[in-house]
Parts: structure tokens; sequence; C-alpha cells
């Protein structure tokens, strides 16, 4: 005779209180393939815990995006923010379907032209660049958005150096009606200041004035400050071309689109509050559409959206190493994945899923990760089934950030995987040894060896 | 051990204590645990049908099982 399935016993008290009308349901769907792949055949083959890549998603969700845009504006660019998934098979795809770089330092640019982005598509944006980083982008044609006057006078001199005249653009910062206020990046709109830089540029010898970019926060959940920030942005266009009679060539209104991951203190699910990809587009292309440009003079409007475009394509693939009762009599679990590979753990509330078939029995419990240190928390309380030593977990929507801050921290970093558009996998990046962290490192003679 | 007298237990896994007027739910192998508990049971006794009755192995078992009764006994459902 056959045993039955074994499932470990759970008993949790009923609370009769309020139903709370904010909460989701909390039924637990086993996640037991990616892109038809079996969960447990990736483990096996590529071990725990396991970065997956879904190729087919991004796609879909690249091409919803542009779909939303090219449908209600005639000039439409992205270019994909490497801050957020630098890994260059993902870079790759993004690229393959039209997408310029957006990259924020030298490493991030000497990456892109590696991928083979042509110098005039790779947008060089961020705070930090140093002299040797605005040559190479002066020498390649690459447009530069200025951060602050420091870099507008370098630029100015560089260019004068080099009897070369550069592509650039000012990046504009400005109240769009949400907090926080990013104005530590680029030139203020509201003080004038980045009418002043405007007029620097302008005058100058070298400096072709291109665009105008701005960049208004991070998660933004009110699609409305995007129609302010693009009213304001065409504003000063046309101001540009009534004083100077100058065309600006392209606005650039940056990232900053929301995921449908649920932020920690959020009362609705992430995917109940996200904006869509046409709710962002309706007011954007609704503010230059209305700004006042003849339809010939309308410039390119380039977009730099990054988790929007990558969060839904990736999943953390992990396995229960061991359940703890706590003092309290709380259960506990330890994975073998913590906070220093899964860095959005500290944003977000992510949604874990068994990766194998369970119960509907579900007991509120804590999941650590494996790092001895007291704030490896993946989730405070998180509702699970009963999972034993051994189970696997699907981590959701964690494609954005964490394969670039990431960090070695007392574990190596685990391998990535893509899995193709005809359900092939691909290891995209190979996992750390102690070899290739020892690399680095260099033991001064007089220490090599010790005795004990 | 043995579950307190008057403690209710359905077949769905719902669980009444009427003398502090506390619910409880469980899974089917915790209505399994709590019904061999209405009669004086040893953890040795309910590990061994367990472990004829279900596909598990005796660490496991044994482990959960202690986990489940620490549980029952804070919610003060069982006595000696």
């Amino acid at each position: 005779m056959s045993k039955l399935k074994y499932e470990s016993p759970i008993i949790k008290q009923i609370n009769a209180g309020i139903t709370s009308k904010f909460g989701e349901l909390s039924t637990h769907k086993p996640t037991t393939h990616i892109a038809n792949v079996p969960v447990k055949s990736l483990i096996e083959k590529y071990g725990s815990p396991l970065f997956v890549i879904n190729e087919q998603t991004i796609r879909n969700t690249y091409q919803e995006a542009y779909h939303a845009f090219s449908t209600r504006y005639p000039n439409v660019q992205f270019a994909w923010s490497y801050k957020t998934n630098y890994i260059n098979a993902v870079c790759k795809v993004f690229h393959s379907e039209g997408a310029w770089a957006e990259v924020v330092s030298g490493f991030e640019y000497k990456k892109a032209l590696d991928n083979g982005v042509p110098g005039d598509k790779i947008i060089f944006n961020g705070p930090d660049k140093s002299d040797e980083d605005l040559k190479l982008a002066v020498e390649n044609g690459s447009p530069i958005h200025i951060d602050h006057f420091d870099e507008l006078y370098s630029l100015i001199t560089i260019t004068d150096q080099l009897d070369k005249r550069a592509k650039v653009a000012i990046r504009v910062n400005m109240d769009t009606g949400i907090k926080p206020l990013w104005d530590r990046f680029g030139f203020n709109y509201e003080n004038g200041q980045s009418w002043e830089a405007i007029k620097k540029i302008i005058f100058s010898k070298n400096l072709d004035l291109i665009g105008l970019h701005t960049h208004i926060g991070t998660f933004i959940l009110d699609p409305n400050a995007y129609y302010i920030a693009a009213t304001k942005l065409a504003d000063l266009a046309i101001n540009i071309k009534n004083k100077f009679k100058h065309d600006i060539q392209y606005i650039d209104m940056g990232g900053g689109f929301a995921s449908k991951n649920t932020l920690k203190g959020s009362y609705l699910s992430g995917t109940d509050l996200a904006p869509s990809f046409s709710d962002y587009a309706d007011n954007i292309t609704h503010a230059l559409l209305n700004a006042g440009f003849s339809s010939e003079d309308l410039p390119l409007l380039i977009l730099e959206t990054g988790r929007a475009l990558i969060d839904d394509a990736g999943s953390l693939l992990g396995t229960v190493l061991a359940n703890k009762r706590l003092s309290d009599g709380r259960r506990s679990m330890i994975m073998d994945f913590g906070v220093n590979i899964l860095f959005t753990s500290f944003w977000y509330n992510h949604l874990i899923s068994p990766a194998q078939e369970c119960s509907l029995y579900t007991e509120e419990t804590v999941m650590y990760g494996p790092l001895c240190m007291n704030i490896d928390v993946i989730r405070e309380s998180i509702s699970l089934p009963p999972l034993n030593k051994g189970d696997h977990v699907v981590v959701h929507r964690i494609g954005a950030y964490n394969m670039t801050q990431w960090m070695q921290f007392i574990t190596l970093r685990p391998k990535v995987v893509m899995i193709d558009t005809d359900g092939k996998t691909h290891v995209i990046r190979e996992s750390e040894n102690n070899e290739y962290i020892s690399k680095l490192e260099i033991t001064p003679k007089y220490l090599e060896h010790i005795d004990l | 051990m043995k579950l307190k007298k008057n403690i209710a237990i359905s077949e769905s896994g719902f669980v009444f204590n009427p003398e502090i007027g506390t619910s409880f739910t469980t899974n089917s192998l915790g209505v399994a645990i709590l019904k061999q508990l209405k009669t004086k049971t040893s953890t040795e006794e309910i590990t061994s049908s367990i472990i004829k009755s279900y596909d598990v192995d005796s660490i496991t078992c044994e482990k959960d099982l202690e986990d489940f009764i620490r549980i029952l006994e804070q919610f003060n459902l069982i006595e000696d």
C-alpha cells in the first residue's frame, strides 16, 4: 500500500476581528516551472540559490512599453538603464529590441561599447564622469548629460583641448508635486539654474545642446508627476527655440516607473498600485503634444525606464536550510539566499512561492537568509505552507538592481541563468569561487607563512 | 500527554476550545495527531504511527512532532 504524502503538522489560532479590506488573497499557488522549465531541474543542474532570467518576459515587457508610447507619440526611443541590470546577455536582449544604452559611469560606458552599442547611442548620465570618461564620450560622439557646473566647465576645457565638438544635454531637477525632490542631480528648474546652464552651453564654442533630460525619482506611483515634468522640459525647449533660435532634438524623461513589487509599508499590493505603461505614456505624451511644438519640431522622446522593464523577468530560486521556532512561538525559516544577493528585500515585501505542490494550510513565518548577521531578514512575516529542509522556493520580480547591487559577503554570489525564447537554458554569469575572490588580494611577503 | 477534555476537532481541521472560546485550524496530519492525543499517548507511539502511514523519515517526523507539541502546549490544548 502506498503511503500518504507527508506535510508537517501545523496549527494556528483563528483571530476573530475586523476583516482587513486591504488584505491580499492568501492562496499559495506553487511555482513549479519558469518558462516551462521545471524549477527542480534548474536547481539540480545549476545549484541553489540561482538567479533565472526569462528572455521572453523581457521582450514582452519591452514591446508592451514601446507600444504604449509609440502609439501615442511619433518619435520614441528607449535607452536601457545599465545600472538596473548590466549583465551583458540582459543588455543585449534590450539592444536587440532596439534600445540604446544609458550609463552612469566610465565602467558602464565601456561595458556598453563592449556590447557593441555605437557611441552615438550611449547616453552618458550621472554625477561621476572623470576627464578621461568625458574625453572618450566626446571622441565617440555620445550624448553627455551634464549634471553640474563643474562638469560643464570641465567639458568646455576638454573640448577646447581636443578641438572637438561635444553633443550635450542637461539634467534638470524640478518640483513635480512629489516627495522627495531629487534636487541633488542636475540643475534646478524653478530657481533658474537650468536656464543659466543652458545659456552657458549655447554661448560656448564647442558644445552642442541637443537635449533636455530629467529623472524625477524612483518607483513613482503618480503618473501625473510625469505630466508636470514633461510640461516643464517642453517649456524650456520652447523658450530655447524662441530666445536662441535653437532646436532641441530630444526630451529625455528618464526612468522611475514603478514595477509590480509591493513596497514595505504599503497597504495595497504592487499589482494593484503600479500604474500601467499606458498611464505613464498618457501623461508624458499628452504634455509634449500640447506644449506648443509645431508638428515638424516635435522632439524625440527618450525613456530610460529600467525597473519596470526587467523586474518581472527575474526570479531567484532558493532552498530551505532549516526551520526554527522562535522564542515567542513564531515559525522561522532559514534560506540559502540572503540580503547580500537579494538587496531589494530591504525595499519590498517580495512575493515568494513554494516550488512544489503544497497544502492550503499556512503559517506566519519569518524568512531569514543564511548570513550570520541579524539584519539578514528576507521577509519579516510571510504566510507560507510548511516547507521542509531541502524544499525550494521562487522569489518573484527580482530582475532589477539585485544583479548589480549584490554583494560578495560571507557567501559567494551564485550563477545567473537565462531561459531563451525556445526554452533552452544558458549560464549568463558564472558563480564565484574562492580563487576568483582571492585573485585581487595581495598578501605582504612577511605574512605569507604563519606558524600556529 | 493528552489532549484537554472538551476540545472539539472536526474532520476538516477546525479545533475549538470551549473552556476559553479559542478556535484554531490545523492540517490533516494535525487532525490525525490531535485524535491520537484524545487518549494518553507517548510521542514515540505517535511517531511510529505517522511513519507507518506517511512518506516521511523518522528524523523529520520526530522534529516536526516535537515542534507541533510545543505549539499545542503554548495554545494550552494539552495536559500531562
